[in-house]
């Protein structure tokens, strides 16, 4: 059985938020680069140039590359093999959040209460914490900064089989239609397909923690995917909504088995600071 | 793209005039930040017959909520938010003789109707682009609501903040025109 002590998780997690939000992964900057490339309209030229100076930027001087460094979104995969050793696993992984939002310099944004109590926390946390046995002797940590702008765009819907794959097409095109420019486009769309109201939600986000761009390794959803993002950047949006050929950089679907009489679909969208860093302890 | 337009605030009508959808510009002066909370509180404060902190008349709101500031820098990273989220308690601030809006994303028919009656702008900026933009605030200041941590109000002192002109005093909306061209034909 192998050891992980909770200090380390915790001090892997406070290097991951800060290392998230300062610096955008390589794989979403090429997509950014490709879309100044392709895109025509002036205002989405502008709007391009400036997100892609911005990246330099935050990366050269470890500024967050956006205000909203969201609220802490964190994927923990725990090898069966893991002893973890030392305090409570979430306390470890909050206080890794709480060490780097407040020496990291990044804004504190999570509020005690959803409803009667809007106080903010002062430490961003609570974290929202996804924890999955997997086989193995590692643990996997994957942080993403969610910010808001583009987390309210999100949706659900419960389809009926019946609606088939033109329904669940509809649905995406309607939820990225009615979002427009408040979800910072060029956005990643993370989609859902299947499982339960719950598992299809979280599928949605983990689809966003896949490599920029990186089809679905089935060839029926690579196709989807690829119609999906023809089709979103037929409508004309635009970076940051100011009109123009690229609304998205990528579709990613993730599904799940389901019910006979089931097929939910949940779309969560990120903006096109896509942020998400991992390790592996 | 045309000749970039310097606008230096206060905001009067006659500056407010002669912009339209499109327009790049730059801002130097005073801007004040406020969003979600800040709104709220100010509404219910002008509903409950008090007094406001600041005076809107002919200023500009950026809707912003910035990192702190690392040592020796006067501030973070601070871009602007979604301003949509600000509609219900927009037109209200603009009876006050709030003259311009700085955020991000589309607003509601309301806000919208309310801009032209009251002769007021709205700003857009680059959602994201944090650090880059924070470049041009030299000075800032808590002026209310610091409790609210970054949702406070702040008094920022800019200089060449740099913005398109999405919707104009006419009521004329880049985000629907430049969305309207650049859609592909069905």
């Amino acid at each position: 059985m192998r050891e992980i002590s909770t200090e380390l998780i915790t001090r892997t997690v406070r290097d991951l938020c800060i290392q998230a939000a300062c610096d955008l992964p390589k794989d979403v900057e090429e997509l950014l680069q490709k879309a100044l490339e392709k895109e025509t309209s002036q205002f989405g030229k502008y709007s391009l140039d400036k997100i892609l100076k911005n990246v330099t930027l935050s990366r050269e001087e470890q500024a967050p590359m956006c205000q909203d460094t969201g609220m802490t979104v964190i994927f923990v995969e725990v090898g069966q093999e893991v002893h973890i050793v030392g305090e409570n696993l979430t306390e470890a992984i909050n206080e890794g959040v709480r060490q780097g939002y407040t020496e990291g310099y990044l804004r504190k944004s999570v509020v005690e209460d959803p409803v009667f109590h809007r106080n903010n926390t002062g430490d961003n946390t609570p974290a929202v914490i996804h924890t999955e046995i997997v086989p193995g002797d590692q643990i996997r940590i994957q942080v993403l900064p969610k910010g808001a702008g583009s987390e309210n765009m999100g949706a659900l819907k419960m389809c009926k089989p019946a609606e088939g794959l033109e329904g669940i097409k509809e649905f995406v095109i309607k939820t990225i239609t009615e979002a427009g420019g408040n979800p910072c486009p060029p956005v990643i769309v993370g989609i859902g397909i299947g499982g339960t109201i719950d598992k299809c939600t979280l599928l949605a986000k983990k689809a966003l923690t896949r490599k920029a761009g990186e089809p679905h390794p089935n060839p029926e959803y690579a196709k989807l995917e690829q119609e999906l993002l023809e089709e979103i950047n037929k409508l004309g949006i635009g970076p940051q909504g100011f009109g123009g050929q690229v609304t998205a950089l990528a579709v990613h679907i993730e599904t799940y088995p389901t019910h006979i009489a089931m097929m939910p679909v949940c779309v969560t969208l990120n903006c096109h600071a896509a942020r998400h860093k991992e390790a592996i302890l | 793209m045309a000749a970039i337009k310097k606008i230096t605030t206060p905001l009067t009508y006659d500056q407010v005039k002669g912009l339209k959808a499109g327009d790049q510009v730059t801002i130097t002066g005073v801007i004040f930040t406020a969003r979600d909370a800040a709104h709220k509180i100010l509404v219910e404060n002008l509903k409950a017959g008090n007094s406001l902190p600041v005076d809107f008349k002919d200023q500009i709101i950026y809707y912003a909520g910035p990192t702190p500031a690392k040592p020796g820098k006067v501030i973070g990273s601070c871009g602007p938010t979604t301003s949509s989220r600000m509609d219900a308690y927009t037109p209200t601030l603009l009876g006050q003789g709030l003259r311009g809006m700085i955020g991000k994303g589309p607003r509601s028919k309301e806000v919208i109707e309310s801009m032209k009656n009251n002769g007021a702008v709205y700003f857009a900026a680059i959602g994201g682009a944090a650090a880059l933009i924070a470049n041009s605030i030299k000075k800032v200041e808590i002026v209310a609501y610091p409790e609210l941590g970054p949702e406070a109000i702040r008094r920022m002192e800019v200089v060449d903040y740099p913005c398109i002109v999405a919707i104009d005093a006419e009521g004329n909306n880049l985000y629907e025109l430049g969305v309207k061209q650049h859609r592909a034909a069905d």
